[in-house]
């Protein structure tokens, strides 16, 4: 259902129409984290990619048109590239170990420690809150910074100073 | 939109619904799903759809530009203040253990500080964005 939905989007010339895909996409995106026991993702990924992305590709929207442009030329080259890279990506999974296998690397390393040990040092229940505020809390502070950064670009990039605007009112 | 009867009354009924959903997320964090960024995000989420119903000088009206600003900045400011004040009470930078003289409590209160900072950057940063798109005209210029 996601591949057909990506198709769908990928041929779709209304812009609109993309903007609605995607916020479906987003949620059965939610769904398959929910699935694989990633609640607090798929929360994030249900209220950021289907709520908030899709409101502000909205507002994007209404300022730039509504219908995508002809591209110049057949896209040959990207596609190419595009498909190259897909093959490496396929061929990269092959050397992952099988889903869910208990002796998987990442589940031998820190995750035991983390499982065992957790709730008794931090007190805290949802091992996710754990590891993410305390364990990996300088990460999570880069994380904040990060959305700090993009709020401040935004500022810098669309608000128009005040002194400008009073002096276009006066003129 | 600000004549359909039906989106303002729903709105209403929702919306302190959403942002007590928001608390409810932001603090029921440690024993379920959600933290600081899901609440940040549900609490602009319940603010937008203000503005979307009520109209963008409704909502800026409720949250302001200034407070917005200084809320993005806020957050970082109070997630680097738990770093601090780990550091000025003898531990490392971001070392809960020493916030408490009971170590469980003081990770329990620097996980509730680290996760307030989340949450008011991440409010503030969506709300400023959606401010930022829906306040401008097509013409580029501010709408007001």
């Amino acid at each position: 259902m996601m591949a057909a939905l990506t198709i769908a989007m990928v041929m779709q010339r209304n812009l609109f129409s993309v903007v609605v895909l995607s916020g479906v996409y987003s949620f059965l995106m939610a769904t398959v984290l929910v699935a694989l026991d990633a609640v607090d993702v798929a929360m994030t990924e249900a209220s950021v990619g289907a709520g908030i992305s899709t409101v502000l590709l909205l507002g994007a929207l209404y300022l730039c048109g509504g219908e995508e442009a002809k591209p110049l030329r057949r896209p040959f080259v990207p596609f190419a590239v595009a498909i190259v890279i897909v093959a490496a990506l396929v061929y990269g999974t092959f050397g992952l170990p099988a889903f869910s296998d208990p002796q998987a690397p990442f589940h031998t390393h820190v995750v035991p420690r983390y499982l065992n040990d957790g709730p008794k040092e931090t007190g805290v229940p949802n091992v996710v809150t754990a590891v993410l505020a305390s364990y990996r809390g300088f990460d999570t502070l880069g994380e904040v910074v990060v959305v700090f950064t993009a709020g401040i670009g935004v500022i810098a990039l669309l608000r128009t100073p005040r002194r400008r605007r009073g002096k276009e009112k006066r003129e | 939109m600000r004549s359909e009867v039906v989106l303002r009354v729903v709105g209403k009924l929702l919306i302190p619904f959403m942002l007590l959903f928001a608390l409810y997320v932001q603090f029921h964090g440690d024993f379920g799903p959600g933290g600081g960024f899901q609440a940040g995000v549900i609490t602009a989420a319940a603010l937008i759809f203000y503005g979307l119903i009520f109209g963008l000088p409704a909502a800026r009206r409720v949250a302001p530009d200034w407070l917005v600003e200084s809320l993005v900045a806020l957050g970082v400011a109070i997630y680097l203040g738990v770093g601090f004040a780990g550091l000025a009470l003898g531990g490392n930078f971001l070392d809960y253990f020493v916030l408490d003289p009971n170590p469980v409590e003081g990770q329990h209160r620097g996980i509730f500080w680290v996760e307030v900072g989340v949450l008011v950057t991440v409010t503030g940063v969506m709300l400023k964005i959606f401010y930022m798109f829906a306040g401008r005209s097509r013409s580029g210029g501010p709408d007001q």
